[in-house]
């Protein structure tokens, strides 16, 4: 299983579930890459960036694994056509405090900053803007693959080679590596979010709120809902719904800089946490924290993106909290208005003795073309479980409720389904086989997701 | 299509070998998983009726099987068989399962009795346990379950040879889970005491008796959790740690 170029490591998801072994090359000399991928053994080749993806598809058991933050040079940045060029192993992070001097926004933004560019399109990130920005590969200009082959194309999305290039985006790695892409910004005046914020009772208000057509109103939405409390509480909601800030929305005195961005972190988790500390009195103690410090109708506040978007940040590796066995993020989606499907679930969820505190809930907008991409026209919800006995059969029965109402689930947070189920809940896969069974027919690309999930060969 | 992974975040695999295919405690642990995701089994054993019948039983729980032919006593095959196992995809649990107990008088005044109790318990053991871990070590992921007995931690007078079988056995896993570890596989150690299975029917049940279900309870725990040792139930590990410093003159008239 040795590769001369790297070294052995055990890498594991954000979920900290399911290691395994592999040999990691790292490196900054794109020829030794190219190496890599024509000499990759018989477990295959895997690009990983951050490892912010909660399973196994940036990990490949017995083979190599390319760890892209290396490379993560920004080449260009185009004021004029708001068009980025820079190497995949960029994070958001980095790309948002090198372009906001220039009145420039990362497009897409998800939970956390810290992904790179590379795992941005291969997962097809979405963020609080979906509804009205589409997920990360509707704002890729070009990008940059190395292929089983051991060459360097440039795909366009409408190019010669579209359809390996929608099939590269959500193709969690397994058509090539991403190497560089371009991408195409949003414009904005300041760095602010005029934000609303709405806190519903019950689970009634709370769906009310979400299909009475108010979420068309915000750029950017996302509410957080109980499925902890018994009773009358159980599904209710935070709102914080709101659009980037024009220059004279701002109060006087941050119009002098209007985009600045600070990101503090407050501390760093520091691994000593046991099993067992994330239980239903500390997880319920979080969400009422949360759902107090909501105002219950505050409007046109002013807010960073931290306070904003990324209240996690604030924390650095705030995954150990969970102890060593880690845990499990189960998002999902279900259509529009899935009423009785969200109720159900919920019931399901505060019954079931498995107790999640982050729960998100978020409207989504159209899909992409790629086949697959993970968000279609719809609701997406997400809960947080430490892993405990039984939470195997609570999501196989999830599974099946979410595939009955016609939703699926998504490869950067799934740690757990079997290929039957994936392969039900995305029905254009074999048009995305096709397509990377041609440019890698040995199946050189491969990962633990790729077998656990019966992706490739 | 080549299936298998590695063991997903809650702790379920997708492939399963079991060595000794029709052993009651490895089809109980086989049976769990299969009733938590659909699992393929890969049952090795000699041809026969109750390797049949462990097939049907396996099929009704939701297992897609696959059946090879093994032979404990034949060393110098294991590799093959191994490597049949793992010819159409990772195998992500393999269960050594086989052993054999028979009359414990015989086995120390019968020669071949003596030697085959030896042969499949600790040879074909440790001939299975290096072919499992070649092919596991490539793979760069897996699980071995090995199961040992409480009898291999101190030989009574009554089952010394079965005892003294089991405590090589022991030590070759137990040395095996550090020799792997380096590797990413992982190797659980199980110790059950009296198990009510075909292999002590007649035999009279000890104190801690239990059954093949209740091991597989312990063994799907301990994998999720990657124990590297396990006492099936637990409470044998504090009277084994007792008893183990039992004087001599003291143990030879304990009624055990």
């Amino acid at each position: 299983m040795s590769n001369p170029l790297g070294e052995v490591r055990t890498l594991a998801g954000w979920g900290r579930t399911a290691p395994s072994t592999a040999t990691v090359v790292s490196t900054t000399d794109l020829d030794v890459l190219a190496r890599a991928v024509r000499e990759a053994g018989p477990r295959g080749i895997i690009a990983r960036g951050l490892g912010r993806s909660y399973g196994d598809p940036a990990q490949n058991a017995g083979g190599t694994v390319i760890d892209m933050t290396p490379l993560r040079r920004i080449h260009d940045i185009d004021p004029d056509s708001a068009i980025v060029d820079l190497d995949a192993g960029v994070s958001l992070d980095e790309l948002m405090r090198a372009a906001l001097p220039y009145g420039l926004w990362v497009p897409v933004l998800p939970g956390t900053r810290q992904v790179t560019i590379g795992g941005a399109i291969a997962n097809d990130i979405h963020g609080k803007n979906h509804h009205t920005a589409g997920s990360f590969g509707n704002h890729v200009v070009s990008m940059d693959l190395l292929t089983a082959d051991g060459q360097v194309r440039t795909i366009t999305p409408d190019g010669p080679e579209s359809e390996l290039f929608w099939a590269t985006v959500a193709g969690i790695g397994l058509t090539g590596i991403i190497l560089r892409a371009k991408i195409r910004m949003t414009r904005t005046e300041t760095a602010y979010f005029v934000v609303d914020n709405d806190r519903t009772e019950n689970l009634d208000e709370t769906l009310e709120l979400i299909s009475n057509g108010s979420e068309d109103d915000y750029g950017y939405t996302s509410a957080w809902f109980d499925t902890i409390s018994k009773g009358a509480k159980l599904g209710r909601g935070a709102f914080g719904r709101g659009s980037l800030a024009k220059v004279d929305e701002l109060p006087q005195k941050l119009r002098a800089e209007p985009l600045k961005f600070d990101a503090p972190q407050l501390l760093t988790v520091p691994d000593i946490f046991p099993n067992g500390l994330m239980n239903k009195l500390s997880l319920s103690a979080i969400g009422e924290f949360y759902y107090r410090t909501t105002p219950e109708q505050g409007r046109g506040a002013i807010q960073n993106i931290t306070s904003f978007y990324h209240m996690l940040d604030l924390v650095g590796e705030w995954n150990r909290g969970y102890g060593n066995r880690g845990f499990l993020q189960y998002q999902f989606s279900t259509p529009l208005n899935a009423h009785e499907d969200f109720r159900r679930i919920i019931q399901k969820v505060a019954n079931s003795g498995h107790y999640s505190a982050l729960n998100v809930f978020k409207t989504m907008g159209a899909s992409n073309r790629a086949p697959l991409s993970y968000p279609h026209p719809g609701w997406l919800i997400c809960l947080d479980f430490p892993i405990k006995k039984g939470l195997s059969r609570l999501c196989r029965e999830l599974d099946e409720e979410v595939l009955a109402a016609g939703g699926r689930l998504y490869t950067a947070k799934d740690s757990r389904t079997d290929p039957e189920t994936f392969h039900k809940m995305y029905p254009r896969i074999e048009e995305w086989r096709k397509v990377r069974d041609t440019v890698d027919p040995e199946g050189v690309f491969h990962s633990d997701m790729a077998r656990r999930l019966q992706l490739v060969g | 299509m080549k299936a298998g992974t590695v063991i997903d975040a809650v702790g379920n695999p997708q492939t399963v070998l079991l060595l000794g295919g029709t052993s009651d405690i490895g089809l109980a642990v086989l049976e769990q998983y299969a009733e938590r995701k659909p699992i393929t089994a890969i049952l090795a054993a000699r041809a026969s009726k109750r390797r049949d019948e462990a097939t049907k039983r396996l099929e009704s729980a939701g297992a897609t099987v696959r059946t090879l032919d093994f032979d404990a006593r034949a060393p110098k095959t294991h590799a093959e068989v191994i490597g049949e196992a793992f010819a159409h995809g990772d195998v992500d649990i393999a269960v050594v399962a086989f052993s054999v107990l028979g009359d414990q008088e015989q086995a120390w005044t019968d020669a071949d009795k003596a030697i085959e109790l030896a042969e499949v318990n600790y040879v074909g053991a440790v001939s299975t346990g290096v072919a499992l871990a070649e092919r596991f070590r490539a793979q760069g992921h897996g699980h071995i379950v090995a199961f040992s007995s409480v009898a291999g931690e101190r030989a009574r007078r009554s089952n010394f040879a079965y005892g003294s079988s089991k405590a090589g056995f022991d030590a070759f896993y137990l040395g095996l889970t550090e020799a792997l570890r380096p590797s990413g596989v992982h190797v659980t150690v199980v110790r059950p005491g009296f198990v009510h299975t075909k292999m002590t029917e007649g035999a009279k049940p000890t104190p801690l008796a239990t059954t093949p279900e209740k091991v597989a309870d312990i063994v799907v725990d301990s994998v999720a959790k990657h124990r590297e040792l396990v006492w099936a139930p637990a409470q044998w590990r504090w009277v084994m740690s007792a008893l183990r410093h039992v004087p001599r003159p003291i143990f030879r008239k304990l009624p055990i």
